[in-house]
């Protein structure tokens, strides 16, 4: 095992899938000599060269639907979108074309390519480079969304990203970038789509949450546990498909559910984890089930108070815990 | 680099056999053209877009491609296209009356959204200029494999108002990428003409802005249009990158059959335009030059008709889909 940051376990994913397989290349702004603007690429275009390292025109419809082409016609494309926040140009090309390929062609065609994009405030990046806009895409059939907490998912759920054979969707929060270090495994590992993981075992309250929100939540509940109360952290790492089965067992498990998420919470990924909760476990539940995410504003300003205000830390998320404990 | 205007006398350099099999390929674009207005008229196809008026373009570009080998990412308006390449009449008849056995798409899209894996020919939707992309993107992938099979895709002259538009030809252009790019201009895009979309007098002079050749053919005429398509995919092939043909042509039809173009069309341009037939036009030049008998255009109609009513009957024969297969194909690993 080596300890690498979340962005390394990125870089060497995407490097030891493009030793592995001829037909990985990586297309997007910035990503060639310079290695990308947060270094996700750093040394692929040195190693690969320019054929499989492509830095594109700063047009993002252009990187996904170039993916696309080259991903029909047999590459596995990896398009990597600089800002989450602008990836909203490349939405048609993903939304009506990436994601029906497969279906309106009868299996006919499919399109196994991954979108990359940073995503995620609390880096002074303002309304333009702060969003967490997974949810959009969680509604639609025909993609799968991924965003990983740690070093290790980041490398082995980007791995399985790359090598299935449909559009993926891989979010990866910025702050985590270099905030976040880890084990990473030796060798070769995929880590599966579509499976939570419990990050932390409790009998109390089950706390569901996915990206840097993993680890606010996993420092309130160390905070709670001080005090007798054992939370159930379930990292959710893959909004679409959501892992129905483990949402399930968690929460008739505790009986008490909270659901934590960075972005805003009307129509999101959290709506759908309650309504799951709600139709699964209504029996087992001992109190109403409680959500906390941003707050409905149309992005994260600037100004460090207003920044602060808007995002989630432990201090609120073990507010809630505790508020839930007590009902 | 300036807009090229290629001179051609119609007919003139190819032997007669190619010329005999351009206009039978015409005629039986326009044949079953004709037949799906007939059973949509009869309300039996709910929907039906044409080519009519875009046969000469379409049969020429296509005949100069390496069908199986080349992409080709068409429009709507591609039925003639698609036909040449090696779909057949029963494959856009099954399309059209939504059969499980469509191969576009096992009757899950409107017709017209054409797509044929084993002819390379990708699945389109119905948002325009999206396929630019791709194009450029499968150029891209026989690039990367050192394949000299070039990449084919097609729009309305409207749709290169699309973002996607500029932002595949820049890509292309920057790339040096082997894509031809044909705008079939027929002067409307619904009701808009072309005055309201562009600024420029063709729509080929935006091949300047990407550093392309830009090349304006008669879409009236087969011959003209082969000759620019084999001249662009050499060039293509040859490492030497994208080229924008505009070929203008004429939409002998409403845009579709849920269109009325009265409000927008003047019956004499209408009327001009209907004189103007690709089809009749090329068969006359073929009949001056004797490469055409007199009762052969008959027969060669006669043919396309028995082979237009065997697909109808067969695809009015084959099952709808199930509506279990409802949930088929959403995923790869499902």
């Amino acid at each position: 095992m080596a300890i690498r940051t979340y962005i390394e376990a990125i870089r060497e994913g995407m490097r030891d899938e493009m030793r592995r397989d001829p037909r990985v290349i990586v297309l997007g702004e910035d990503v060639g000599v310079k290695g990308g603007v947060f270094k996700a690429t750093d040394g692929l275009h040195a190693e690969f060269g320019e054929m499989r390292v492509i830095d594109t025109p700063l047009a993002e419809s252009a990187i996904v639907g170039v993916a696309i082409g080259a991903a029909i016609n047999g590459l596995r494309p990896i398009a990597e979108i600089q800002f989450q926040d602008f990836i909203l140009p490349a939405v048609d090309q993903i939304i009506s074309e990436a994601a029906k390929i497969r279906y309106r062609s009868n299996n006919g065609f499919s399109v196994p390519m991954v979108v990359r994009a940073p995503f995620g405030g609390g880096v002074h990046g303002a309304l333009y480079h702060s969003q967490s806009l997974e949810a959009m895409f969680c509604h639609i059939p025909g993609l799968k969304v991924v965003v990983p907490s740690t070093p290790q998912d980041a490398k082995g759920l980007l791995r399985a990203a790359i090598r299935d054979p449909d559009p993926v969707l891989f979010f990866e929060h910025k702050r985590c970038y270099r905030l976040i270090r880890g084990e990473v495994p030796d060798g070769e590992y995929t880590v599966p789509l579509g499976c939570a993981e419990v990050r932390r075992e409790g009998r109390d309250i089950a706390v569901f949450t996915y990206g840097l929100m993993t680890h606010f939540c996993m420092e309130a509940a160390e905070s709670l546990a001080r005090d007798g109360f054992a939370c159930e952290v379930v990292d959710l790492r893959s909004l679409r498909p959501l892992d129905r089965a483990a949402i399930v067992a968690s929460a008739r498990k505790c009986g008490k559910v909270l659901c934590v998420q960075e972005a805003n919470l009307a129509v999101s990924v959290m709506s759908e984890v309650a309504a799951i909760v709600a139709e699964d476990c209504f029996e087992y539940l001992d109190a109403p089930v409680r959500r906390l995410g941003g707050p409905e504003v149309p992005g994260v300003p600037f100004s460090p108070p207003l920044e602060e205000a808007y995002m989630l830390n432990t201090t609120k998320i073990e507010a809630a815990l505790r508020e839930l404990a007590a009902y | 680099m300036a807009v090229m205007r290629p001179e051609t006398s119609p007919g003139s350099d190819l032997d007669a056999e190619l010329l005999l099999t351009m206009y039978r390929h015409m005629v039986r674009a326009r044949v079953l053209d004709e037949r799906m207005w007939v059973l949509n008229r009869q309300g039996r196809a709910p929907f039906v877009i044409s080519c009519q008026g875009h046969e000469a373009a379409q049969v020429g570009m296509a005949m100069a491609l390496r069908p199986g080998y080349d992409w080709i990412a068409p429009y709507y308006r591609d039925l003639a296209l698609t036909l040449v390449l090696g779909m057949t009449p029963r494959d856009h008849l099954l399309a059209l009356l939504a059969r499980a056995a469509d191969p576009n798409s096992g009757g899950r899209q409107m017709p017209a959204h054409y797509g044929y894996r084993p002819l390379n020919i990708i699945t389109g939707g119905s948002p325009v200029a999206t396929q630019v992309l791709h194009a450029a993107g499968a150029a891209l992938a026989s690039r990367v494999r050192g394949e000299d099979a070039v990449a084919y895709t097609s729009l309305g002259e409207g749709s290169t108002s699309e973002g996607d538009f500029h932002e595949g030809l820049n890509f292309a252009a920057v790339h040096q990428l082997p894509l031809i790019c044909v705008v079939e201009n027929n002067g409307f895009a619904i009701s808009v003409p072309w005055s309201k979309q562009g600024h420029t007098k063709d729509v080929a002079d935006r091949a300047l802005g990407y550093g392309m050749p830009g090349v304006i053919v008669d879409g009236l005429d087969p011959v003209a249009s082969y000759h620019a398509m084999t001249e662009a995919v050499a060039r293509a092939r040859r490492g030497e990158g994208p080229t924008l043909i505009e070929a203008k042509v004429a939409r002998l039809t409403p845009h579709s059959s849920d269109d009325d173009d009265r409000p927008y069309k003047t019956r004499e341009a209408v009327a001009e335009e209907k004189a103007q037939d690709c089809v009749l036009r090329f068969r006359r030049v073929l009949e001056q030059r004797g490469v055409l008998s007199p009762g052969d255009a008959e027969e060669v109609r006669a043919q396309c008709m028995r082979e237009v009513d065997r697909a109808q009957e067969e695809a009015e024969n084959s099952p709808l889909p199930s509506p279990e297969s409802l949930h088929l194909h959403v995923y790869g690993d499902q």
